[in-house]
């Protein structure tokens, strides 16, 4: 009788000894092949009686299972093994540059415009639009600026025709909304105005503005004042204070300017604030009776406040762009810094 | 508007703030200070001393040494100035002390420069004699002398302090006026805002006088153009001394910059400074005919001004005339003929109030603006005018400069009628539109100490408005006034209890925040370009003389001729974007621009015109080619939920794109936008010596071909079939012919087809090319069968064939 025992040591013992996947595969084959050493074996038990295949069948068995099992586990092994050798060899140098994505960026114009317009978004106002070249009546007439008011002096506007301009302002939307006569009004309109300025490093005859309007029966200069305030925080930070001084507008009456507390030095002057600790932002007041005349509304049944910034001098200010001609260069070197 | 602090006490007495504290006070009831400026800055330890000896320096021929009295001492002090002399008394820095920079090396020295003792050429001194320069001062407001200042005519002893005697101990002011308050393009106007501001008591200057004598008949005077001269009003001032101004006056003119001439021309200056009201003075004999008419002049009429100038005049513009011609342009500046001269022995004031705008017209044409006219386009108080003169005469007395007519000579029509109005409102309505809680008392108190005299009734205030506050027309008007001296800071904040209803983005908005996304994903950076532009674009894009793109909008009044008509293409901006890039060696750039294009709809433009906003993606790369280009068209349309049949057609005819590489994108029937290659010769003209790419939407067609009201399709969870079709096609046929067919004849279980190869060669034959395409075949509801497919695939391929197409074998 073969010594089952035996033979299953020889055959781990070969196993392990087996230097590669075809060593293992022969070994296979000699024990489990047609002619294999265990299918000989269990080929022999249908001679045998029932005890004996019984007793002997399971130590064949458990023989033949410790045997595949050592050679599945050889055979991993072999494998891991050969594909480590083969991820090794596929190893790259991860300090090459990337293949670019390269996805664009927006304008920063557009940027602090988006920031400006969300932030007022979420506090219920709604984004209107109007035409860039507009007629006499809404840029100026409408709004209190009449005719031989400095403000409309040639100097400063772009005029197709005796009626028709390049608007100076965004606020000939607001006098389109209110003509419509319906409250409560609570919109901010932006967008490209025009003025008569040659270009340098602060000037530009083309920018971009983004002003407020609020009216309905009941809206108080402490309004304006808490509704700028929350969007300066919004905008430039929590910690920013902010200060309304007495200004002039012909739309608004009161009229203010609000300045923030410097950025930079948090308000005790510095260059950048010409050492004045603060920095003016905007212009606001409470839209000026006149106007709703102007308008068609009834005067004494509105009550409301109207406010402006232009969207290129915040995105100086807040990337400390020294110069506005680079907002109108479109080198990509500039244009892929922002974000 | 400039103003001293020792100008602004005349009329504050008891002010006695300055400098930062000041300016942040007064900066927040609206009177914004833009700089101040402390006159003494970088000057210590500078007194008035006496020259006792002066004596040549032993080793140097341009110095001399001095023996200084200081009132207390006697110091050595060398000097290299060539004016002093014994006796002399003038300002001297002491050791220790410091002395401004003068102004060509100011920069050298921002803070002052310090005296120490030193020894010139041997000899020790002890100290500096100053010029004017050196304290700090222009020397042109001084009498222009570079040398040692001179003090020996000024009420001042050895051991004074210099800078006092001199009136440096002094704040100059630059004040922002808003353009409202007229009334404060004066001193006094700002002195009320102050003493407002401080509650301090405000106090007029004199204007009251002892007429010496009288004549009704000095003048007679005739306004032909009332429209334009509201009130001409005269005095008549005889025997005149003219001499130097008093000290006090001369330094409040120095410190606002204005160079002392004398008394005359100074007493003017000063009052037009006080009450922000030009003056002027003729020789009164040389007025001929005793005679004064206002009148509009005549085309092409000559005058020459004071200055010397000769001015061409017409027809709009005002003159002062004589009996017999032109004497002054009215508000701009006075004639030659009539100007004061030293042998001047009486004269004639005038104050008068002209239109405002007439005054800024003539003053621009004529290219001629002086301080008059600088303040008489503002549109001045004609009632403030007969203060200005009287003030002026009872400085010429103060003065001792000449004797004044009492009589009063003046037109003015409207004198009844120009007086203070009345305004009317509720506490409560000025409550209720600050969010204030401001009593009716408190109000009152604020209103009057600002000279609107207000009166209390039932909670009702009602407020007399003098003519020189223009700027107060209604209750909101009253309320910043209220509101300026209550403090904008002590105001609360809250936020508007408003009912808005939610909103919802429009497609407009949809399609435009798309076009962004889909532009900056694709690796493009947002450009902004200028509306307007140069004619001379529509040539460098090859325009045809007739193209409709010529029919631009022309800007009036451009800044110049390169932005004169408004843009009704953006290939210009990108282009010239794009070069900018290339110029500066960049390798590859892409931009685009979402902006609007203006159409005009009438040839007058009297209605406005079509704005409409375009989006244009160019660029240029060794990566990019028309292919890359017609692929980012259709991420946008797909995007955009176009509703509609895509196709891309061969356009030869845009000017500035290749012929042979652009395409018209259409949407079933409708022309959205094209694609393609620019033209070479147009790239040249930009100076891009490479191969440039434009693709260009028109936004307001994508949004009426777009719909984003969609339901989902159903997803197959069957496998796919797919089958390739490799084939010689004759080489004109267009492979969106091929498409054609698969659509037409693939019936609903192609899912998609893909193009894998195109080819042509020798191999394939002659006016032949080889395309290959993958078709996916797909089920909802089963697993399709071979024979399923290949019935779809026979009937594409007759469909092929029938074009002339055979399967590659």
């Amino acid at each position: 009788m073969i010594n089952i025992e035996e033979l299953k040591k020889k055959a781990l013992e070969r196993i392990d000894d087996a230097k590669s996947l075809k060593d293992l595969d022969d070994i296979r084959v000699n024990y489990f092949g047609k002619k294999g050493e265990i299918t000989f074996i269990m080929q022999s038990f249908k001679d045998m009686a029932a005890e004996e295949r019984k007793e002997l069948g399971k130590i064949v068995n458990d023989a033949r299972q410790s045997i595949e099992e050592h050679i599945k586990n050889r055979y991993e092994k072999f494998n891991e093994l050969v594909l480590n050798e083969k991820l090794k060899h596929e190893a790259i140098d991860v300090s090459l540059p990337s293949k670019k994505v390269g996805i664009g960026h927006y304008h920063p114009c557009t940027i602090v415009f988006n920031d400006v317009k969300n932030i007022f978004e979420k506090m219920g106002y709604s984004v209107v639009t109007g035409p860039e070249i507009e007629y006499d009546e809404y840029n100026f007439e409408k709004l209190n600026i009449e005719k031989g008011h400095p403000a409309r002096d040639e100097q400063d506007t772009f005029y197709i025709n005796e009626k028709v301009l390049l608007r100076t302002q965004t606020s000939p939307v607001q006098a389109r909304v209110m003509e419509k006569g319906k409250l409560p009004i609570c919109i901010i309109s932006a967008g490209r105005v025009f003025r008569s300025d040659s270009v340098d490093a602060t000037h530009s005859p083309t920018f971009h503005q983004i002003e407020g309007l609020v009216v309905d029966d009941n809206i108080s200069f402490t309004d304006l004042k808490g509704t700028l305030t929350n969007f300066a925080k919004s905008f430039f930070g929590e910690n920013i204070k902010t200060r309304f001084r007495p200004h002039h507008f012909p739309f608004t009456e009161p009229s203010a300017e609000m300045d923030v507390s410097c950025f930079k030095c948090g308000g005790k002057g510095c260059r950048f604030c010409k050492n004045e600790g603060w920095i003016e932002i905007l212009g606001c007041g409470m839209v000026n009776p006149r106007v709703y005349e102007l308008c068609g509304l009834n005067k004494d049944k509105c009550q409301g406040f109207a406010f402006g910034m232009g969207i290129e001098r915040l995105a100086l200010l807040k990337y400390e762009i020294d110069d506005m001609r680079l907002l109108y260069e479109n080198d990509t070197r500039f244009l892929c810094q922002f974000d | 508007m400039k103003a001293s602090n020792y100008f602004l006490k005349y009329y504050v007495k008891d002010l006695d703030v300055s400098g930062k504290e000041f300016a942040e006070a007064i900066t927040l009831t609206g009177t914004k200070i833009e700089t101040y400026e402390k006159l003494n800055i970088n000057l210590e330890k500078i007194i008035v001393v006496r020259l006792d000896k002066v004596e040549k320096h032993p080793d140097a021929d341009k110095l001399v040494v001095c023996k200084v009295n200081t009132g207390s001492d006697v110091i050595q002090i060398v000097t290299g100035a060539p004016n002093v002399y014994e006796g002399m008394l003038c300002p001297a820095v002491l050791v220790g002390g410091k002395v401004a920079a003068s102004a060509h090396d100011h920069d050298e020295h921002p803070n002052g420069i310090s005296i120490k003792a030193g020894k010139l050429r041997g000899v020790e001194s002890f100290g500096m004699l100053c010029s004017i320069d050196e304290l700090g001062r222009p020397a042109d407001l001084y009498g222009g002398s570079d040398g040692i200042f001179d003090m020996s005519n000024l009420n001042c002893k050895p051991g004074d302090d210099a800078i006092k005697v001199l009136h440096l101990d002094d704040t100059l002011y630059d004040f922002e006026i808003t353009s409202n308050r007229i009334d404060c393009y004066s001193v006094i106007g700002i002195a009320k805002e102050v003493a407002a501001t401080f509650n301090k008591s405000f106090m007029m200057p004199k204007m009251t006088f002892s007429p010496k004598f009288s004549d009704k008949k000095y003048i007679e005077i005739e306004v032909r153009d009332k429209d334009l001269c509201p009130l001409f009003s005269t005095r008549f001032i005889k025997n005149i001394k003219i001499a130097e101004s008093p000290e006090w006056l001369k330094d409040c003119l120095r410190a606002v910059g204005i160079r002392p001439i004398n008394n005359i021309v100074d007493i003017t200056n000063f009052v037009m400074m006080e009450f922000g009201q030009p003056m002027h003075a003729y020789d009164y004999d040389t007025i001929r005919g005793k005679k004064i008419i206002v009148k509009r002049a005549n085309n092409g009429d000559k005058f020459t001004t004071l200055d010397g100038q000769v001015r061409e005049l017409d027809n709009t513009m005002l003159t002062i005339c004589d009996g017999e011609g032109a004497i002054g342009l009215a508000g701009i500046m006075g004639g030659e003929n009539t100007m004061i001269t030293d042998s001047c022995k009486n004269l004639l004031f005038e104050a008068a109030n002209f239109n405002g705008t007439n005054i800024r017209l003539s003053s621009k044409k004529l290219g001629l603006r002086t301080e008059a006219s600088n303040l008489f386009e503002k549109g001045l108080d004609p009632n403030n005018a007969i203060k200005a003169i009287n003030r002026a005469c009872a400085l010429i007395e103060d003065l001792g400069c000449g004797e004044i007519c009492e009589d009063f000579i003046y037109v003015y029509p409207d004198e009844n009628k120009n007086v203070n109005k009345t305004i009317e409102v509720s506490a409560d309505k000025i409550n209720s539109l600050l969010g204030t809680n401001i009593s009716p008392n408190d109000m009152k108190k604020i209103l009057d100490k600002i000279d609107l005299i207000t009166e209390i009734s039932n909670n009702n205030l009602k407020i007399n408005v003098p003519t020189i506050r223009k700027d107060i027309n209604n209750y909101a008007d009253v309320a910043e006034e209220v509101m300026r001296f209550y403090g904008y800071d002590k105001a609360g904040e809250t936020i508007p209890n408003l009912k808005i209803s939610p909103k919802v983005l429009t497609n407009k908005e949809l399609i435009e925040n798309i076009a962004m996304e889909i532009a900056t994903y694709n690796g493009f950076n947002e450009a902004m370009n200028y509306s307007f532009e140069s004619k001379k674009v529509y040539d460098l894009l090859r325009f045809k003389p007739d193209a409709i793109e010529r029919n631009y909008i022309t800007i009036q009044n451009p800044l110049g001729e390169e932005f004169q008509v408004m843009r009704t293409q953006l290939a210009n901006g990108i282009l010239k974007s794009l070069a900018t890039n290339f110029n500066r060696k960049i390798k590859s750039a892409k931009l685009f621009e979402l902006a609007n294009i203006y159409l005009p709809k009438d040839k007058e433009i009297k209605i406005l015109p079509d704005e409409r906003k375009t989006f244009i993606l160019g660029g240029y790369g060794k990566e990019l080619d028309f292919y890359v280009f017609k692929g980012y068209a259709e991420e946008f349309i797909s995007k955009s939920h176009v509703i509609g049949k895509i196709s891309f057609v061969k356009n030869e005819n845009i000017e500035y794109m290749h012929p042979g590489r652009t395409a018209d994108i259409f949407v079933d029937d409708v022309k959205v936008g094209y694609v393609g290659e620019v033209h070479e010769l147009v790239a040249k003209n930009y100076e891009i010596n490479t191969k440039v790419y434009i693709l260009q939407f028109d936004i307001p067609l994508i949004i009426e071909k777009s719909n984003f009201v969609f339901k989902y399709k159903e997803v197959s969870k069957f496998p796919k079939s797919e089958r390739d079709l490799s084939m010689t096609v004759p080489k004109d046929i267009t492979v969106d012919k091929i498409e054609n067919v698969f659509t037409e004849r693939g019936g609903k279980l192609l899912e998609s087809f893909e193009l894998f190869d195109i080819y042509e060669g020798e191999q394939i034959g002659k006016g032949l090319k080889s395309v290959a395409y993958n078709l996916s075949f797909c089920s909802k509801d089963h697993s399709l069968t071979a024979e399923e497919v290949d019935s779809i695939i026979n009937k594409i391929i007759n469909g092929l064939n029938s074009l002339g197409i055979e399967l590659r074998k």
